[in-house]
């Protein structure tokens, strides 16, 4: 007997289908230039509003930039794609039609990291509408206005196939994918402001269970939170209706991210007819052997990649690893220090490895950027790596390279310098022993204490050295000299 | 420059280029007599006439300044351009068709814009909300259709020699009814940028003039790969004028398919055929039967593809961005009121058509099914051209018929393209040239052959021209008529 609905455990099954907006010049299939907030209606030319006897052009740069993704995300590029008409009347299209690739689409069969990519096309954004009146929905308001600039807009859309088991998981992999084309440079990848657009399809099946559950389609969640959020409430809905004994209907939501609310955006009696034919103002994209061996040495190391070789190579941890790969800007700071470090080693100076320098990147230096980039922080990685082998050749201090970094932050400057300025020196081994001969004596209680087996109170000579120290001895080692003199 | 008015009239477009080159002829003058002629017309041939003609016209030119009516599909900058359709009444484009702008930078200024059945779907141009254009052969028979008003203003001479578009016969059976030669050509040889289009994968433009020369010269100027139609090629060849009068070792094949009784090919069209046929033998060339065994499905599969391309090509017309408006103020009265009253009966019955055809669930039965025909149709040209050169036809099942016979049957209007719409489905060019009378009406003989042929058509066809020697203006100034030639 199959157990009742109300105990099973049931395991979401989620697909993403993401627009990505291309950094073309121009348009997908005419010359004006993309829009960055431009007047409305500024950036328009009879083609993209869709005036009677316009032909479209397929934009070379967005093939380039597509076969670019394609092959990043590891597809099989169709010898010969076509482009469709997907036919639906409203207003954000000049010609009622959008073209879009259909049944033949530029790439497919790929894979991201665990994520198995399940096509990727290319097509045109829409226009942007405007509409007056409180619901800002255009079936209540008073009057609206179409504005074309983003018209035309070149896209990719991928879609992953239904691999993924969890909110989490749906945005950890976005911020991969988010991390590739951010390297690709072939788009801004900006959620907020619609250059990165993400769809989820979302189900839940008894664990266990092969076949797929009924979907919801989730809507433009416009960040990696609100897609998490959105995902888990659309997930716990579901539940709540399964469990109750109900089914999952198919459905199109929006989700609010203020109230947490899901709404459904069309019913089943909406359903649209695309009418999709093969778009006969366009020949078939076949992409030759030179354009794909120029998007293949257009591929830069993907964040993918590198995460693998930062792990392997320099043996960092798995979440350091990804942190860098994943943030391209602080990997490349982290290599350029790691660089640096070998030359400065070179000098004779001690260089700090690899899993203590990329600590000091992603521990120490991140906190301290705030929103910018590394690349716009006065620390340079050079600065950085020396400050790092510093502590590594004990000339200072841990804590005492953390105050340096807080200056260098704010002000950049030479590590040295600062050091010798704010005499942050560690103290020598000889100065040092003396302290701590000094903090024994005086600390019998601990000394005793110590000996007894009570390890903990160990801390308290520690805190007598550091005191007198000013911090520039390194914990460590303070302790070791105390065990030293105790014979603990 | 003493050349009288219906002097001036008489001559060809060649003719006349070379009189003005000469300078027996003033370009101005002769656009200025042409200009009256076309504002005193009452065929209703002509939606517009230009107000004034070009201030200087370079009679170096190739084409010297010799006036050209441009059928109303064409846009022309500023200048009303509406496809015949209410829904575009008063736009004026921004932009100019390409084939305009080469046949005005070869030296043919525009005359005008002539009627023609809405949006091109037609077929004795009487889908015009402009009113019918009425046959100068015959005042109570219709001119054919579309390029009805192309065709009739040439053979009243009320313009020299016009363009046209033909879709499924749309340039090649006005024509024949009018008694002129028309040139669909090879799909792809003639920009399609700034044609209002009604089916992308069959439109092309072609010249309407009074005999062949006429034609190659303007579609020497009309050719050649435009970079805003992805669609369109360079000509393998210079179009060449056509100088042969001879057929020896052309071998022509008359399918029996296009050309028997049994097919609804009237009697008198076919004694003309056997005729030409004649003539064609006279003249050294062979001819035998070939057999295109798909021909007779060839408008079942057209009146599918032709509708489903024009209800997406025809979607952009919704009152949004330009042309009439018309609605409640709410979205869907706009779309609705604004296609109500702004296409007309037989442009609605085509979306109707193409709407379904593409509709999910249907699409296989009709547009793939159809799509399969014109493969096969294709294929049989092929198979024919590997026997013969060229292919003989008549161009329409009959003569000119009669206002209103068959507006209240669309079938028996769609069988006017029956001899035209397989070329047009397999892409490839062909010819009507008048080829005699019946019951006094002219009728056409159509020659087709491969892809990027038009020279060897051309040749042909002037040879055939040349020994017929069809007398074509009906009714010139002096009220002379038809069948009368010049010195009757």
């Amino acid at each position: 007997m199959p157990e009742p609905a109300a105990e099973r455990r049931y395991e979401p099954v989620i697909g993403l289908e993401i627009h990505v907006q291309l950094s073309t010049r121009t348009k997908m299939f005419c010359g004006c230039a993309l829009s960055f907030g431009e007047e409305p209606n500024s950036r328009t030319c009879p083609v993209c509003l869709g005036h009677p006897g316009v032909l479209p052009v397929l934009n070379a740069e967005a093939v380039h930039y597509g076969l670019m993704i394609g092959l990043a995300l590891d597809c099989r590029i169709a010898p010969r794609s076509l482009f469709h008409r997907k036919s639906y009347f409203y207003p954000d299209q000049a010609k009622n039609y959008q073209i879009s690739q259909y049944d033949v689409p530029l790439a497919r069969d790929g894979r991201l990291g665990d994520v198995r990519v399940h096509r990727a096309h290319l097509e045109e954004d829409a226009a942007k509408l405007v509409h007056a009146g409180a619901s800002g929905r255009i079936h209540s308001a008073s009057g609206s206005a179409v504005d074309f600039n983003r018209g035309g807009t070149p896209l990719v859309e991928v879609v992953t196939e239904p691999d993924l088991r969890s909110a989490a998981e749906a945005a950890e992999w976005l911020r991969l994918l988010r991390a590739t084309l951010k390297r690709l440079g072939v788009s801004d990848v900006n959620m907020e402001e619609g250059s990165l657009r993400c769809d989820a399809n979302v189900s839940i099946r008894p664990v266990g269970q092969a076949t797929l559950g009924v979907k919801a389609e989730l809507k433009n969640m416009n960040s990696f939170r609100f897609l998490q959020r959105g995902i888990e409430a659309e997930v716990a809905r579901q539940e709540e209706v399964v469990r109750a004994g109900g089914e999952v209907t198919p459905d199109t939501l929006h989700f609010d991210p203020r109230t947490g609310a899901l709404t459904s955006l069309r019913s089943k009696e909406e359903a649209h007819d695309y009418r999709y034919f093969p778009e006969p103002d366009l020949v078939p994209l076949a992409p030759t052997e030179p354009m794909l061996e120029r998007a293949r040495a257009a591929l830069p190391e993907l964040p993918a990649e590198r995460a693998e070789r930062l792990e392997r190579e320099l043996e960092l941890s798995a979440d350091t690893a990804r942190l860098l790969a994943y943030r391209g800007e602080l990997g490349d700071f982290f290599e350029a220090a790691l660089a640096a470090n070998g030359g400065a080693a070179g000098d004779g100076a001690a260089a700090a490895d690899a899993q203590t320098l990329a600590s000091w990147v992603t521990v120490e230096l991140v906190p301290r950027l705030g929103d910018r980039e590394p690349a716009d922080s006065p620390v340079t990685p050079a600065a950085l790596a020396r400050l790092a082998g510093m502590v590594s050749s004990r000339a200072v201090s841990q804590s005492a390279a953390k105050q340096v970094l807080d200056a260098m932050a704010e002000h950049g400057g030479d590590p040295e310098q600062l050091v010798a300025e704010r005499g942050l020196a560690l103290a020598d081994a000889d100065e040092l022993g003396e302290i701590v001969d000094r903090a024994v004596a005086s600390n019998r209680d601990a000394v005793e204490q110590v000996r007894g087996g009570n390890g903990k109170a160990i801390g308290a000579i520690v805190g007598a050295v550091m005191r007198e120290t000013k911090g520039r001895a390194d914990g460590g080692e303070v302790q070791r000299m105390i065990r030293e003199r105790i014979g603990s | 420059m003493a050349t009288p008015s219906n002097e001036v009239v008489g001559l060809t477009g060649a003719r006349a280029a070379e009189e003005i080159r000469a300078g027996e002829l003033s370009a101005s003058e002769l656009f200025d007599v042409y200009r009256r002629r076309a504002e005193a017309d009452d065929l209703g041939a002509f939606l517009s006439v230009a107000e004034r003609g070009p201030g200087s016209t370079d009679s170096d030119a190739p084409l010297a300044g010799v006036p050209l009516a441009i059928k109303d599909i064409f846009c022309v900058e500023g200048v009303p351009s509406t496809a015949a359709s209410r829904i575009l009444e008063g736009y004026r484009p921004p932009y100019t068709a390409t084939v305009v702008e080469r046949l005005v930078a070869a030296g043919a200024p525009m005359l005008g814009k002539t009627n023609m059945d809405e949006f091109a779907m037609g077929s004795s141009n009487e889908n015009s909300p402009y009113g019918a254009v009425r046959n100068p052969w015959d005042r109570e028979r219709v001119p054919g259709g579309s390029s009805g008003g192309s065709a009739a203003a040439v053979a009243a001479g009320l313009a020299p020699w016009s363009i046209g578009t033909d879709t499924g016969g749309s340039v090649r059976q006005p024509a024949a009814l009018c008694g002129l030669v028309g040139l669909k050509p090879t799909y792809g040889s003639v920009s399609r940028y700034g044609m209002i289009a009604f089916a992308s994968s069959f439109d092309q433009a072609g010249p309407i003039t009074r005999d062949v020369t006429d034609a190659a010269l303007l579609y020497r100027h009309m050719v050649g790969r435009d970079p805003c139609d992805s669609t369109s090629l360079d000509h393998p060849e210079a179009i060449a004028l056509p100088g042969r009068e001879r057929l020896d070792g052309v071998r022509f094949g008359v399918p029996p398919q296009l050309a028997s009784e049994s097919e609804g090919i009237e009697p008198g069209v076919l004694e003309v055929l056997e005729r030409a046929i004649e003539r064609i033998e006279d003249l050294g060339g062979s001819v035998e039967e070939v057999s295109l065994p798909h021909a007779e499905h060839g408008l079942a599969a057209y009146y599918v593809l032709a509708p489903a391309e024009a209800s997406a090509n025809l979607a952009r017309y919704d009152g949004v961005r330009y042309g009439q408006r018309d609605g409640d103020g709410d979205l869907a009265s706009l779309y609705e009121r604004t296609r109500e009253s702004g296409f007309g009966d037989e442009v609605k019955r085509r979306i109707m058509l193409g709407t379904y055809a593409l509709s999910s669930g249907y699409y296989d039965a009709y547009y793939g099914r159809a799509q399969r025909v014109r493969t096969k149709i294709a294929e049989d040209f092929a198979a024919a051209f590997e026997r013969v050169d060229l292919i003989v036809t008549p161009t329409s099942p009959s003569v000119a018929f009669r206002l209103g016979e068959r507006t209240g049957d669309p079938l028996s209007m769609y069988m006017s393209d029956y001899c035209t719409v397989p070329m047009s489905l397999a892409g490839i060019p062909a010819i009507s040239i008048p080829a005699g009378l019946s019951g006094g009406l002219p009728v056409g003989l159509q020659l087709a052959g491969p892809a990027f042929s038009e020279n060897r058509l051309l040749e042909a066809a002037r040879a055939i021209e040349l020994a017929i020697g069809f007398e074509g203006v009906p009714v010139i100034a002096d009220g002379r008529h038809a069948g009368e030639g010049p010195g009757a």
